[in-house]
């Protein structure tokens, strides 16, 4: 009896191993609580709409939340690897989780697609084959703003930004092109919530103009407390610091604010009309700028998934990637040497909406913006 | 720094301090008078400020949302301590930090599980949205104004209610000797019950103001805990008056180092650097601050004992 369920097991148990080898599995880490949940749930959504519209039998999805915490990033790409064997990994939102989990994972032949984070150190000398940003480098939208506000005759903005990775990545990009003489600058702790003593020293100083980034629940912290501290002072940003989610929790306190994004939801192009319609069908919202980036991400996958086999076929599956022959909802898409996009950044305006403001296509901020650190990696 | 700035921040300061003071004060009273540790605590303030969220909701009144977040993190103090802590209070201080400690990640994953994974947003009163001018030029925000008087106002009514109440003097005899306080024929049960409830709904209150202000989630609470432990430790365990110093000190030091570091530091640095190790040596500034008082005062400004 006792062998008998035993030899019932091991078949089950080698039934499943003979399953599992065949589809392609992508494990994705992203954040689904806390105060940047929104932008891992966006993600998420968007990668899913794709799958779900290629219909494919063959790729398995596994997300998991990372909770902003770096270490629990690690661990949970180190279970994916090693025990669910997945073949891609996706997802991460933070650069300092990014900088975590990427170089290891890709180390050992996985590929890593990312759909937000693109921090500098990826960029540029650690560049890695089997890693790609499907979204952008991080000093991209803030570089872009930099000499935006530059052509619109701002001369002293205040600049502001979380320290960590990306946000020493936002001031340094935003700097590359306003200049370095700015009117004041300073890093917030990531995941702050109050930011009283920051506010107090913009006002206080001789600013004629805010440039901040603040994802997530930070930007809408830091919206909130401006408007209630009684500031007049112009806002602007890149698209992370006012999107959709941010927008509705703030109201018409952005409104008139600018921001910078490689993506619009009223960006006109079949591909985009087609992904803005569907997402808000299934999810009865419009997408965020995250949102674009996880259906991306999924398009690009798919698209080199029908080029070869990740597992069995690494170096065509990541020639494929570097085709990117897939149709981008941003319009036209290549990847530089580093693969990190080539791409256009747009401005977009905070107008009053039906019941919350939202984000209007008002003019482009860069053509063909490549990030900075391309020349430094050698692949 | 011009004097107007000054003042800001100095207010600003304040209102951390008001703020973490109501967090504290039910921390210390409960170690003080039931010797217990009780990790919970931030559960507690995340309480108060989902109720207030919740309620502010669906009644659409503010002031409603705010008294129902003290009430509700009263009651779900007083069930606490009747269901859990009441058994606690004889063992050794890890059992109790065990036991609390998983009470604080379940009022989390329930929070979670009720509320959703995203974090709920509060607007505060239309009342009190704008802002006041300061003398000298400034401005600062009406409703920042009103959690300093709301909080100081709550110090006050806690002094008060610590020397001038029977409850008062209970809980100060509670204080300096149990055994003799239940000897003596004090109900001792319905007083541990009634300071734990005075602690939680402290906590709530000050959740209910500051989640109008910051956003509602789940993890609202470890911050504020552990800020709550270095206020007491730097006040005195066990003491009121300790906490108020010691919430005032934290609360300041935390807001002058943010404002004053990174340009400090420009003196030295570029820019750039200024601004990263400012915005470092800022988050490390109040545990320096609470290790330079153990070393000169290893009982805290206000040792409760003496």
């Amino acid at each position: 009896m006792k062998k008998r369920i035993l030899g019932a097991a091991l078949a089950a148990i080698v039934a499943a191993g003979g399953a599992a080898a065949d589809p392609t599995r992508i494990g994705m880490i992203t954040t689904l609580s806390g105060g940047g949940a929104h932008l891992g749930v966006d993600v998420r959504d968007g990668f899913q709409l794709a799958l779900e519209q290629a219909g494919r039998k063959d790729v398995e999805l596994i997300v998991r939340d990372d909770a902003r915490k770096p270490d629990m990033a690690k661990s949970l790409a180190d279970e994916m690897i090693q025990k669910d064997k997945v073949a891609i990994l996706t997802g991460i939102i933070w650069s300092n989780l990014a900088m975590a989990v990427v170089p290891s994972a890709v180390r050992q032949g996985v590929f890593y697609i990312s759909p937000n984070a693109g921090p500098s150190a990826l960029a540029g000398r650690g560049c890695h084959r089997n890693y790609f940003n499907v979204a952008w480098q991080n000093d991209d939208l803030h570089a872009a703003m930099g000499a935006y506000m530059k052509a619109q005759g701002f001369k002293r903005p205040f600049i502001l930004a979380p320290n960590y990775p990306a946000g020493t990545d936002a001031l340094t990009g935003f700097k590359s092109t306003f200049g370095a003489d700015v009117g004041g600058e300073l890093y917030t702790k990531l995941g702050q919530t109050d930011y009283a003593a920051e506010i107090a020293r913009i006002r206080a100083s001789d600013a004629d103009s805010v440039f901040f980034f603040l994802p997530g629940g930070m930007g809408i912290a830091f919206l909130k407390q401006y408007a209630g501290a009684g500031m007049t002072l112009p806002v602007f940003g890149p698209a992370f610091s006012f999107d959709e989610v941010i927008l509705g929790a703030v109201g018409d306190a952005a409104i008139g604010a600018r921001n910078t994004s490689q993506w619009a939801y009223d960006l006109d192009n079949a591909a985009n009309r087609a992904f803005v319609e569907a997402f808000r069908k299934t999810h009865g919202r419009t997408p965020t700028l995250y949102a674009s980036q996880g259906y991306d991400a999924a398009r690009l996958i798919l698209s080199a998934l029908d080029a070869a086999d990740p597992v069995k076929e690494p170096d065509a599956f990541r020639e494929a990637l570097r085709a990117a022959r897939f149709e981008s909802v941003r319009g036209k898409f290549r990847f530089g040497p580093n693969h990190h996009p080539i791409q256009d950044i747009y401005v977009r305006e905070v107008v009053p909406g039906d019941g919350k403001p939202t984000n209007r296509l008002i003019g482009v901020a860069m053509r063909d913006r490549q990030d900075a650190y391309a020349a430094q990696c050698r692949m | 720094m011009s004097a107007a700035l000054a003042l800001e921040q100095a207010l600003n300061g304040v209102q951390l301090g008001v703020m973490l003071f109501l967090a504290a004060a039910g921390l210390t009273l409960i170690f003080g008078v039931m010797g217990l540790i009780n990790l919970a605590h931030g559960a507690l303030f995340m309480t108060g400020a989902y109720a207030c969220a919740f309620l502010t909701r669906e009644t659409g009144s503010f002031w409603l949302g705010l008294a129902g977040g003290a009430l509700a993190a009263a009651a779900a103090g007083a069930a606490v301590e009747l269901l859990v802590v009441r058994r606690l209070y004889g063992r050794d201080h890890l059992d109790q930090v065990l036991a609390t400690f998983a009470l604080a990640l379940i009022f989390s994953d329930a929070a979670r599980w009720i509320f959703g994974p995203q974090p709920l947003w509060l607007d505060p009163p239309a009342a009190l949205s704008g802002a006041v001018p300061l003398p000298g030029g400034g401005a600062y925000p009406a409703y920042r104004l009103a959690i300093i008087v709301a909080g100081l106002a709550a110090a006050a009514g806690l002094h008060a209610l610590i020397a001038r109440t029977r409850l008062g003097m209970r809980i100060r005899a509670g204080e300096s000797d149990r055994e003799m306080v239940a000897a003596l024929g004090v109900n001792v049960a319905l007083l541990y019950t009634a300071v734990f409830a005075l602690g939680a709904g402290l906590a709530g209150f000050a959740g209910a103001m500051v989640g109008a202000l910051r956003s509602v989630q789940a993890d609202m609470g470890e911050p504020v805990l552990i800020l709550a432990f270095v206020v007491i430790v730097i006040g005195g365990v066990g003491s009121v008056k300790g906490a108020f110093a010691g919430a005032m000190l934290v609360g300041v030091t935390d807001t002058m180092g943010r404002a004053l570091l990174p340009a400090l530091f420009a003196r030295i640095w570029d820019p750039a650097t200024a601004a990263g190790a400012g915005a470092a040596v800022a988050s490390m500034l109040i545990y320096m601050l609470m290790a330079a008082v153990l070393v000169l005062r290893p009982k805290g400004l206000f040792p409760a004992d003496g």
